[in-house]
């Protein structure tokens, strides 16, 4: 059974306008979160994961970045039609974000319980007190260990993996419908890493939170995530469930990443061999091609491919952009 | 056959000064007595997490930084005490390759000037002789010789991370050491530095040191490898060994930490509690017991010695003495 979407996003279009002209960061991006899933979204450095991200939260930096288009709909209501002050009592509250560093997207002059509190008794109509037990009690969900003589430190006295667990505790503070964490473990060693991993997975199941992860480590979208939405210079090129993407990739981008990433051969059981290159670069933004971006990089590119593909669902809940796509090249 | 490097009970400790008179109030210790050797044309990969010292290990074998103690054996020469002058026949035959393509390369020279620089340095070769090595070592990185003009902001992160090795390459050497050559780097990107690399290495039969946090990276392009805890290596083996067969408890849950790109293996994951204790005040015995899902009472007195488990597989546990 599938469960019902919670964050519908329809034609989603952010664009840049920069000294080098117009940046389209996110071109008519469409996808749902349905709920209790952990969607992943997925991509290369420049591919729009984290301009979508932030536009679901409404944190584009405007000017020079700017929503042209799109809906995004939160349990029905779009989000993208609210005013700015119905959309702060969103933001931490049925939506909340998580970033990649969690240094700097904490206040350092404030404690931690201080923090979790702000947004607690900016959201909810409790006291001083109330808010401070809230935040104590979300230290302890969120595993760090003394919470109360904890909740009274300041960031810069937490390591990476507390600061992270500490940034969790805010965003789950108010019991959101939807969590969007934005690279969560990128800054985090392997094994602080995999602690907070289990910690968002053990949290969404417990509070039925549901949860879109950027990230650009197929490893962590491989082991997360039910689904995945693979981006590429600004669009969604392919969606699938994460088993099928993984082997049945179809994009020959999609393709590509999995070939040039090492596997692990002694653990995954797979054979080591040369890695596969996809050759040139991402194009950039502000000058991309007519038609289909990858196309320059992409053996299977022909005249077709100066039409920006469609997408289409070639396998049961997989859909593509591409002409050639699933052929062999 | 000797080695390209032989390390011999490494250390670089730090001081640490506080206060008005700025005394030294306590010790780093980064390195805290670390050894192996590469064989030439041979591939160690030194993994670890943050703070481990894996870096501070580079440093100290380039003689970037000085080591506290301990030897460094380039051909059978210590050049931990040799000379700034007396070092530098030495630096010839080893070269390093920095994480971050952007801060490595001077903005203000062109790449070729830059992948020319040790040849004028070294009065390897002038002038023309020296434009034409250039070329044919930017044809042997996969870039254009046409682009030696260029100045590095002209470049991406892939094409830069070449340069740095075009650079290591023009003396010469018998060892790279390369610091996390493709952590700064996009996956399809870092697929075209590696197997650059590995190719250079089959060609010219370079030895390297390399060190990275990525463990599928390492499994990849090393033939040992060593890890790294708190300033001292834990355990070191051959890959397929060490990947197989790992003894050391931390090599274990670093091993379960990482993730996997492949949904349909369910793996139990063995999770570490806590962080990594401070380096400059390392827990008494082994450093890891803080941390460790087996210890028992002897982990926080003893200091665990690296002991040979089989031939080649060496590792500091207590536990694993069996």
């Amino acid at each position: 059974m599938i469960a019902d979407p919670i964050l519908e996003v329809e034609g989603l279009r952010t664009v840049f306008f920069t000294a080098a002209g117009l940046v389209r960061a996110v071109e008519d991006v469409s996808f749902t979160l349905r709920r209790g899933e952990v969607l992943a979204v997925v991509g290369e450095s420049g591919c729009g994961k984290s301009i979508t991200a932030l536009s679901l939260m409404r944190l584009v930096p405007t000017p020079p970045g700017r929503i042209v288009a799109g809906t995004v709909k939160l349990a029905g209501r779009d989000l993208l039609a609210i005013s700015e002050a119905e959309m702060r009592d969103v933001r931490g509250n049925a939506m909340s974000m998580i970033f990649q560093e969690p240094m700097t997207s904490l206040n350092p002059v404030l404690t931690i319980g201080d923090q979790i509190a702000e947004t607690v008794r900016l959201h909810r109509k409790v006291t001083r007190a109330q808010a401070w037990d809230r935040a104590v009690e979300m230290l302890r969900l969120v595993r760090i260990p003394e919470p109360a003589q904890r909740a009274r430190e300041y960031p810069h006295q937490l390591s990476g993996g507390m600061r992270q667990r500490a940034m969790i505790a805010i965003a789950l503070a108010c019991d959101p419908q939807v969590l969007i964490a934005d690279e969560p473990t990128t800054a985090l060693d392997v094994t602080i890493q995999a602690q907070i991993l289990d910690l968002i997975l053990q949290l969404q199941r417990e509070t039925g939170t549901s949860v879109l992860l950027i990230t650009h480590d197929l490893g962590v979208v491989a082991e997360t995530a039910q689904r995945v939405v693979v981006m590429y210079a600004g669009r969604k090129i392919e969606e699938a469930t994460v088993e099928d993407l993984f082997e049945f990739p179809l994009h020959p981008y999609t393709n590509g990443l999995l070939g040039s990433i090492p596997h692990l051969a002694a653990i995954s059981g797979a054979v080591a061999e040369r890695l596969q290159e996809i050759p040139g670069m991402v194009p950039a933004l502000s000058n991309l091609p007519a038609g289909c971006a990858f196309a320059a990089r992409c053996a299977r590119a022909d005249d077709k491919c100066n039409d920006v593909p469609p997408l289409v669902e070639l396998r049961p809940d997989h859909i593509v952009a591409c002409w050639h796509a699933g052929a062999t090249p | 056959m000797t080695p390209v490097l032989q390390v011999e009970n490494l250390k670089k400790h730090y001081p640490v000064k506080s206060g008005f008179l700025r005394r030294t109030t306590g010790q780093v210790f980064a390195v805290d007595g670390v050894s192996f050797s590469i064989a030439p044309g041979q591939t160690l990969g030194l993994v670890g997490e943050s703070g481990c010292g894996k870096s501070t290990v580079a440093r100290a074998v380039m003689r970037l930084v000085a080591p506290t103690s301990g030897r460094v054996l380039v051909e059978g020469t210590d050049i931990a005490t040799l000379s700034k002058a007396e070092l530098r026949p030495y630096r010839r035959q080893m070269q390093m390759v920095f994480q971050d393509p952007f801060s490595s390369l001077n903005p203000r020279m062109s790449a070729g000037d830059i992948v020319a620089e040790p040849l004028l340095v070294h009065g390897v070769a002038h002038g023309d002789e020296a434009r034409a090595r250039v070329a044919a070592l930017f044809a042997q990185v996969g870039l254009r010789p046409a682009q030696m003009g260029n100045f590095p902001h002209q470049f991406s992160g892939g094409q830069r991370q070449r340069i740095s090795i075009a650079r290591a390459l023009a003396l010469n050497p018998r060892l790279i050491v390369a610091d996390e050559p493709v952590s700064a780097l996009d996956v399809s990107i870092q697929a075209q530095v590696i197997n650059l690399l590995m190719d250079l290495q089959r060609d010219q039969g370079l030895a390297y040191l390399f060190i990275a946090h990525d463990l599928a990276v390492v499994e990849h392009i090393a033939h040992q490898v060593a890890v790294m805890y708190l300033g001292r290596i834990v355990e070191i083996a051959d890959k397929v060994t060490l990947f197989r067969n790992p003894t050391h408890p931390y090599t274990r849950a670093l091993l379960s930490a990482v993730p996997v790109p492949n949904p349909k293996l369910k793996r139990k994951k063995q999770l570490l509690e806590g962080d990594v204790p401070s380096p400059m005040r390392p827990p008494p015995g082994c450093p890891f017991h803080t941390r460790c899902p087996i210890a028992v009472a002897r982990c926080s007195v003893d200091v665990p010695v690296l002991k040979e488990r089989d031939t080649g597989h060496l590792a500091a546990c207590h536990l694993a003495d069996g």
